[in-house]
């Protein structure tokens, strides 16, 4: 991958996705494989949000290549509380790291943070955008279990304000993969999205019930529908009540199928599905470390690749 | 000028400057305000709103004195004014026609309707919008602008 910064999902080639996923399946054998290559490195976490999964995967990620990390903290007992702006913290942190993870409320925080930094940027979640990171876990973990060709997707759940569906989906043009998208009408896939996906000549269907599909799914990837997405709570109840699965409801899916979730859930998907073979949303997550591995031995690459990397400049869009 | 006969003309020709026509009806302030134009400069400004068009049912049209309008200008105003066709006077004759062409980016002159995109947040950056098929897509948030630019301007 010959990029500074990891921003959007759309960035990434077949090719950068494979080198990643193909990399990220060697360490995760041997996590030693790396050696002490990134000794020296330090990796900066500045989640202006609450992670859990992200932020510790990348954590572990960087010791585990032997490099450590700096956490900016909560927000609450940062300058950022004073007013500072997103360009300066970022300007003073470069200063201390080699490279940033970045999480963020606001829609293009990340791309905003690459232009005001010479190290390398990965966006860890920009409000409603984008989660390219977790896109390529996601992506690794359904190669694992279904391949990535002939792929019939189904997603379900909020797609309008799902970051982690934006990068999917946009992730999924690259490979032989139909794609069904199931939510209510009021959170269908944004505008800047279904663009990019016609552009790209994806194959898609937008439906606003599971049952349609269900039974041609090798993959059901379930996102949270949230609350505050709705006016009142009883609005909410109804529809997000239509949009939860249980064991019942994938006696009707092929045996085979892969039922995925970026995690935090609530009560999308019932405790009864964890116990089937469908289950892969743990290990999905366990997925983290090994493929952020692989993306940051890329990104921060060797001491001495440093000016090559450079020199092939930023992203291609 | 063809649509309206001469005893319509509800606007007097101007000896050197730029006029705009065929704007689409009620556009004009909006393309004065992408040109910058307020009135403080001192040029002449005229204004013609609504007037009846054979081609747009009603049309705008803006006659600027004393200044010639730059491509970059002209390209600009084709995010509001798809149809517009921009002359420059020079002693009362047409002296150049030019074509409005859809930039491929636009800096500075939009303001991105996403409340929550990050360039509305105080931070040190200009808006950034790259122009596609029928609208315009911010390079920060990647939301798309088809319907109504002109309520968009950061330039008011």
């Amino acid at each position: 991958m010959r990029h500074d910064h990891l921003l959007s999902a759309g960035q990434l080639t077949r090719g950068d996705i494979e080198a990643v996923l193909d990399r990220a399946a060697e360490l995760a054998g041997r996590p030693g494989l790396v050696g002490d290559r990134h000794a020296d490195r330090l990796l900066a976490l500045c989640f202006f949000e609450p992670s859990t999964r992200t932020k510790m995967s990348f954590d572990a990620a960087m010791k585990r290549l032997g490099g450590d990390t700096v956490d900016m903290g909560p927000v609450e007992s940062s300058s950022v509380k004073k007013g500072e702006s997103l360009a300066d913290t970022v300007r003073v942190i470069e200063g201390y790291a080699d490279g940033i993870v970045l999480r963020h409320p606001s829609e293009g925080a990340a791309r905003l943070a690459s232009q005001f930094v010479d190290v390398p940027v990965v966006n860890a979640g920009d409000g409603a955008g984008q989660h390219p990171s977790q896109t390529l876990l996601d992506l690794y973990t359904i190669r694992e279990r279904a391949g990535l060709d002939d792929l019939t997707v189904g997603v379900m759940g909020d797609l309008k304000y799902g970051r982690t569906v934006h990068s999917l989906a946009s992730a999924l043009t690259n490979f032989d993969a139909r794609m069904h998208f199931v939510s209510p009408e009021s959170l269908r896939l944004p505008r800047g999205v279904r663009f990019d996906l016609h552009d790209a000549g994806a194959r898609l269907r937008e439906h606003t019930e599971l049952d349609e599909v269900l039974p041609e799914l090798d993959v059901l990837y379930v996102t949270r529908i949230q609350r505050e997405r709705f006016p009142d709570e009883n609005e909410y109840q109804q529809v997000a009540g239509q949009y939860r699965i249980d064991a019942g409801t994938l006696e009707r899916a092929r045996d085979d199928l892969t039922v995925m979730h970026p995690l935090p859930r609530v009560d999308e998907i019932a405790p009864d599905v964890d116990e089937t073979e469908h289950a892969a949303y743990f290990a999905q997550a366990h997925n983290g470390v090994p493929v952020r591995m692989a993306l940051l031995d890329e990104l921060l690459g060797a001491d001495g690749d440093d000016d090559a990397a450079a020199a092939d400049g930023g992203e291609p869009r | 000028m063809s649509d309206a006969p001469d005893r319509e003309l509800r606007v007097s020709k101007i000896r050197d400057g730029t006029v705009i026509d065929h704007i689409a009806g009620g556009q004009a302030l909006n393309v004065l305000a992408v040109l910058g134009i307020d009135g403080s400069e001192g040029v002449g400004v005229s204004i013609g709103m609504n007037v009846p068009s054979d081609k747009l049912g009603t049309k705008d049209v803006v006659k600027v004195e004393d200044r010639e309008l730059s491509q970059g200008e002209v390209d600009v105003l084709s995010l509001l004014a798809p149809e517009a066709t921009v002359n420059i006077v020079r002693e009362f004759e047409v002296v150049e026609k030019k074509r409005v062409e859809r930039p491929d980016r636009v800096v500075g002159l939009l303001r991105c309707p996403n409340r929550n995109c990050i360039t509305n947040a105080d931070e040190p950056v200009e808006s950034a919008f790259e122009v596609v098929d029928d609208g315009v897509r911010c390079e920060f948030c990647a939301g798309i602008v088809r319907e109504d630019i002109g309520d968009h301007l950061a330039v008011h």
